[in-house]
């Protein structure tokens, strides 16, 4: 959900700019004694943290907001009370609020999330066992979609603008509307379809070797990266249309440095700060890819706990997502700080 | 604007979208009426068939149709995904409204919370929702909108408070109207177009988001059945009967594409028409002209494309020249295309742009054409452009230092050590204390004025012959401004450049240069000496001169006004 | 009768360490029925100054007062007083609502009186004010986008006036107008500083508009008043430097340029 930028039309008439000088206004917002770069690293590692916090009180307060009794709904209509009484105290449901809050935090921080209603085994175990597979996944997912965006937005940004290969960039566009379209599971199922169906060519199943994970990362990164190509499309052409850009053609520097030098690190941090959030929002597409694949990760482990209402486990399984979301958001943060000088600026 | 179909009603796109959302209507409201007896049907011997004639998406365990139940699945898979999108909008928007309306610290508070809850991909929030309302479809209904609102609120926020931020808004409330007032008559009228196009692509999203959920099993229960659900029933037979996975996944795709289309329709942002770039041209005579002349431009004729695309000429029929060490200044209103000219002159145009003239050349380079590698080298060392804005024109993730070397290294082969030394002896020339040290800065770090200045030390780099200065200190102070001319006209000296100088402010161009074109319309009206101005014959020109106030005005008198013919007006008659 | 009158006003934006002092100390009197000048480079305080009169930004320290009366606090009566006194925006399209009827905004402004007038009344009195800003009445219903940029800075004068004002603050009103349209405007001003009797604050960097429009006027710099006095004997005869330098600077018809001791 984008919002086109106002298109400016024509050329601006003259004036003289107005407020204060953004220099000027830089400096009122920096903390003094740490560059720019520092600081806003730091404030987005505190952003992290407090977000780690929201999503620790959130998965604690969950089961507190089932409507009902969740011992009850988790155990099913046909048993006794006295397993139901036992595992409310096993769940610490009996005691005070505060003092579950408090004994949730110190498992948390010994690395005990509880143990799993259906299995009986420490949630911490299964997580360990299914995390790898998921985390694989996302980066492999991760990595296709962000280094395929940029080639393919770039080039047929700078084919749209100059006029070369209007009608090959006009189709690569709409083939992007139409991969962006289609969610990861649909492309996946289609992916099946023809790839193991049809030519049976490639496993649909399971997790392990190279050729298996084919299908899911592709499934998984298509979508994200045809929306970051259309992303990168949109503000390559922004960027090529800047004041800055006009004075490196003035230079008429060759091409090679007018779009690797001037024009790529301005798109990239444009382009990850709208963008970024698809990158991340890739890693939840993992529930849904495991699901169609049936591979044996976080995702296939959420889906089945929420299910069975298996409490402990839904709380383990949220708190890793949440960590690994927020760890893709410091990386790309850390890319942002590294390539633009006024990040800090931005942030004001 | 008000009147009429909204742009992109009219056209095949919005003939098309007009067409499938009624075809889709239709499906909603008549298909259980029509398929529900073939829907329910079952038939032990017509269990999991492929595709045949009489069932073309074949049939599922129970024998019955599944194009059927895919049709049927329409009404249920809709009505779901727009009570998701009216919990999402709904929340979203007042999250979004409050966030804006209350007192600062509060402000940045939710603010910052709504930015931490957008972090969070939208599946993980409806996965978290769904574990409060359990697997239903109403649960999941709630969850999929729930999961929207963070979303929805920062876009709500982001568009009221570009609004509240503007003057228009402060001048409400100096008049006394208050925030609900604000509110109720500012803000939303200027926000609801873009709310509606996203509501629209929220729905769409919502559609694919609950299939999502009903393919986990976390949305409609058996025996109801939506899309997502069809889905995951039919890829446990996708090796027997491909379409029984293939169609509700057909019908996803489309429902949101109409949606999506939909949602474009009833914007008014539809994307301006791409510009279609168009050949240059030059007409004959390109060759070598008069060695003692820099610039010639003979009958320069600029047009760009409009909203319609329809071609305006901007520039129509501009001839000038410049002889080597000259100042020339071109004066006019906003408009009258003496940057488009310049531009042109610098062969800086962007495609769009449709350049037509007997002669456009620059030391013989013809500037309608794209220049040959050794004629961009000479470009690039002996034309330099300073533009209006220093900040803008700057590129920002670049030291200066770097902007300047780049020069002499591309087109000189100046080794690197050598070219940061020149670098620093043109920055030290353009008055730039510390050279070494702003060398190393970005352009934000530096003020308005020096970052003029290093724009020009940028052109210093090669060995100018001509410096194009398109309005250079409109966006400066005063005082700044004397510097930046003080630096411009010390250069001219040393090194022997012409300058022509694009300015608005025809006091300033009176001094400034040796020769002054008045522009109109896209005319030269008058040519004169700068010196002379006083003495120009065309109206417009002493209108121009009579029209600004300086510091010797008769007080007791009206000023006098540009009439619409470009001449005086009745001078004085209150 | 109506004096506005700046006391010890100090506006500071951001706080700790990262705190900026826009204005700092400002005593300014702008007498009732004159035009009184501020200029300054950007940065100096101007606007904020004129935001702070309006009640945009409340000063830390120090007093505005119309008539005597507290404009600056926080108070139902500062509030309501404040209403007298009008600001006029320097760029005519932001200051006006893009999706909102010329007459609508106007009649908007009528709200400041405290009066409640009927639909036909407030039609009439939005014709009117039209009429005296030399547009057509007939155009009340037109959107800004149909408007000139001059003839949208007019709008927003009548709109200002709408609120019938005691004070008029014209922050930077010709700077982003074309130099045409500059005279049309302030000859406008000048008509109605006489027609109705204003008393008007003229925020402006260009001096030579100053010198033409005011009576009086103050130079700002880096949020202090360096020097006040008589228009005419303040710019033939600057006591402070930076005065000097400003005038020095402003380009003169027909004079080479010189930048000698400029940089």
């Amino acid at each position: 959900m984008a919002i086109s930028p106002a298109t400016p039309t024509g050329p601006t008439p003259a004036g003289p700019a107005t407020g204060p000088d953004p220099a000027r206004r830089g400096d009122r917002h920096a903390l003094p004694r740490l560059s720019p770069r520092a600081s806003f690293v730091l404030r987005r590692l505190g952003r992290a943290l407090v977000s780690l916090a929201v999503v620790v009180v959130a998965t604690f307060l969950v089961v507190h907001l089932v409507p009902g009794d969740p011992v009850r709904a988790a155990l099913g209509p046909s048993a006794t009370p006295e397993l139901v009484e036992r595992t409310r105290a096993e769940l610490g449901l009996d005691q005070p609020a505060w003092r579950q809050f408090t004994g949730y935090l110190s498992g948390l921080l010994h690395g005990d999330l509880g143990v799993s209603l259906r299995s009986h085994r420490p949630v911490a175990a299964t997580l360990a066992d299914r995390f790898p597979t998921t985390l694989v996944l996302s980066l492999l997912a991760f990595l296709v979609a962000a280094l395929g965006a940029v080639p393919i937005g770039v080039a047929t940004a700078v084919a749209a603008r100059g006029g070369r290969g209007r009608a090959a960039g006009a189709g690569v566009s709409w083939a992007l509307s139409g991969l962006i379209a289609i969610p990861n599971f649909l492309l996946a199922v289609g992916l099946i379809a023809l790839f193991g169906v049809t030519l049976n060519a490639l496993p649909v199943a399971g997790w392990g070797g190279a050729a298996q994970a084919v299908l899911p990362v592709a499934a998984l990164a298509v979508g994200p990266l045809a929306y970051l190509a259309r992303i990168v499309h949109v503000e390559m052409l922004a960027v090529l249309e800047t004041p800055y850009m006009t004075t490196a053609r003035g230079k008429r520097l060759p091409a090679r440095l007018l779009y690797l030098r001037h024009a790529l690190p301005n798109m990239i941090t444009a382009a990850l700060t709208t963008g970024g959030l698809i990158l991340t929002g890739l890693v939840a597409g993992t529930v849904l890819i495991e699901a169609v694949f049936v591979i044996p990760g976080l995702g296939s482990t959420i889906v089945s706990s929420i299910t069975a209402k298996d409490y402990p486990m839904i709380q383990g399984v949220v708190l890793v997502y949440a960590v690994l979301v927020l760890g893709l958001n410091l990386l790309i943060d850390l890319v942002l700080a590294t390539l633009d000088p006024r990040s800090s600026i931005m942030e004001g | 604007m008000r009147s009429g179909l909204p742009r992109g009603l009219r056209g095949p796109q919005g003939v098309v979208t007009v067409l499938g959302a009624f075809a889709l209507l239709l499906v909603i409201v008549l298909a259980p009426y029509v398929w529900g007896d073939a829907a329910t049907a079952t038939s032990v011997a017509d269990r999991v068939q492929g595709p045949s004639a009489a069932h073309p998406f074949g049939t599922d365990d129970l024998g019955r149709d599944v194009l059927a139940r895919v049709l049927i699945a329409a009404r249920l898979s809709v009505l779901l995904a727009l009570g998701a999108t009216a919990v999402a909008v709904s929340g979203g928007i007042v999250l979004g409204v409050v966030a804006t309306v209350l007192p600062c610290p509060l402000r940045r508070l939710v603010s910052a919370f709504i930015d931490i809850l957008l972090s969070f991909p939208w599946l993980l929030l409806a996965l978290f929702f769904s574990v409060i309302w359990g697997a239903t479809a109403s649960g999941a209904m709630l969850a999929v909108g729930f999961a929207g609102v963070p979303s929805i609120a920062r876009l709500t926020y982001t568009l009221a408070s570009s609004v509240t931020g503007r003057d228009f808004v402060r001048a409400a409330r100096i008049v006394g109207v208050g925030p609900a007032g604000v509110i109720l008559r500012h803000v939303i009228p200027n926000i609801a177009p873009p709310m509606l196009v996203n509501t629209a692509a929220y729905a769409s999203t919502a559609l694919l988001s609950f299939a999502g959920l009903s393919f986990l099993g976390l949305g409609v229960q058996a025996p109801g059945f939506d899309w997502g659900r069809l889905l995951r029933e039919g890829i446990a037979r996708i090796y027997v009967n491909p379409m029984a996975a293939l169609g509700p996944g057909i019908a996803i795709v489309l429902t949101g594409l109409i949606l999506n289309a939909i949602g474009s329709l009833t914007g008014e942002s539809a994307s301006k028409t791409p510009l279609r770039p168009r050949a240059s041209k030059a007409r004959a005579r390109a060759g070598a002209g008069d060695p003692e002349v820099l610039v010639e431009v003979e009958d320069l004729r600029v047009s760009f494309p409009d909203r319609q695309g329809r071609l305006v000429e901007r520039v129509r029929g501009v001839s000038l020249t410049i002889r080597p060490g000259e100042t020339v200044g071109i004066v006019g209103a906003s408009g009258s295309g003496k940057s488009v000219t310049a531009m042109a002159v610098a062969g800086l145009l962007g495609p769009e742009a449709a350049i037509d003239a007997t002669r456009l050349s620059f030391q013989g380079i013809d500037m309608t054409a794209a220049p040959r590698a050794a004629d961009r080298r000479r470009l690039g060392l002996e034309l330099a452009v300073v533009f209006q804005d220093p900040l803008t024109s700057l590129n920002p993730s670049l030291t200066v230092g770097r902007q300047l070397t780049e020069v002499s290294r591309t087109h000189d082969g100046v080794p690197r050590a050598a070219a940061r030394h020149r670098a620093r002896d043109v920055l030290a020339s353009v008055g730039i204390a510390r050279p070494e040290r702003r060398a190393r800065q970005y352009p934000h770090e530096l003020s308005g004025g020096m970052r003029q200045r290093a724009m020009i030390g940028m052109g210093l780099m090669g060995r100018p012959r001509l410096v194009i200065a398109d309005e250079p200190t409109t966006a400066l102070d005063v005082t700044v401004q004397r510097q930046v001319l003080r630096v411009l006209r010390d250069a001219r000296r040393r090194t022997g450049s012409a300058i022509l100088f694009i300015s608005h402010d025809i006091a300033l161009v009176s001094g400034f240069c040796d020769r002054v074109l008045v522009m109109k319309d896209g005319q030269i009206v008058e040519e004169v000496a700068a010196a002379r101005l006083d003495e120009a014959r065309h109206p417009y020109t002493r209108a121009l001169v009579a029209c600004v106030p300086h510091m010797g005005t008769d007080r007791t008198r009206p000023l006098p006004v540009i009439d619409e013919s470009g001449g005086v007006a009745e001078e004085a008659r209150a | 009768m109506s004096t506005l009158e700046f006391t010890g006003t100090t506006v500071r934006y951001g706080h700790g360490a990262g705190a900026h002092v826009a204005v700092d100390g400002v005593d300014l009197t702008v007498a009732s029925g004159g035009v009184h000048g501020l200029v300054g480079e950007s940065g100096s305080g101007k606007s904020t100054l004129a935001a702070a009169a309006v009640g945009l930004v409340r000063p830390v320290a120090g007093t505005i007062r119309l008539d005597g009366a507290d404009i600056a606090g926080s108070s139902a009566a500062a509030r309501t007083a404040r209403r007298r006194v009008q600001l006029v925006f320097q760029d005519p399209y932001a200051a006006l609502d893009p999706r909102m009827p010329v007459g609508v905004s106007i009649a908007e402004a009528m709200r400041a009186t405290g009066r409640r007038l009927s639909r036909a009344d407030r039609q009439r009195r939005v014709e009117e004010l039209l009429g005296l800003v030399h547009l057509d009445p007939k155009r009340a219903g037109d959107l800004p986008s149909a408007f000139s940029g001059g003839q949208c800075q007019r709008v927003t004068i009548a709109r200002a006036l709408a609120a019938e004002p005691d004070v008029v603050i014209a922050d930077e009103i010709t700077s982003a107008l074309d130099v045409s349209v500059q005279g049309v405007v302030l000859n406008l001003l000048r008509e109605l500083r006489a027609e109705l009797d204003l008393t008007v604050l003229f925020i402006s960097h260009n001096l030579a508009v100053v010198r033409y429009v005011c009576d009086t006027v103050s130079v700002m710099r880096h949020g202090r008043i360096v020097e006040s006095g008589e228009t005419e004997s303040v710019l033939s005869a600057p006591a402070h430097p930076y005065t000097r330098e400003l005038l020095a600077a402003v380009p003169v018809m027909g004079e080479p340029f010189d930048g000698e001791e400029a940089l």
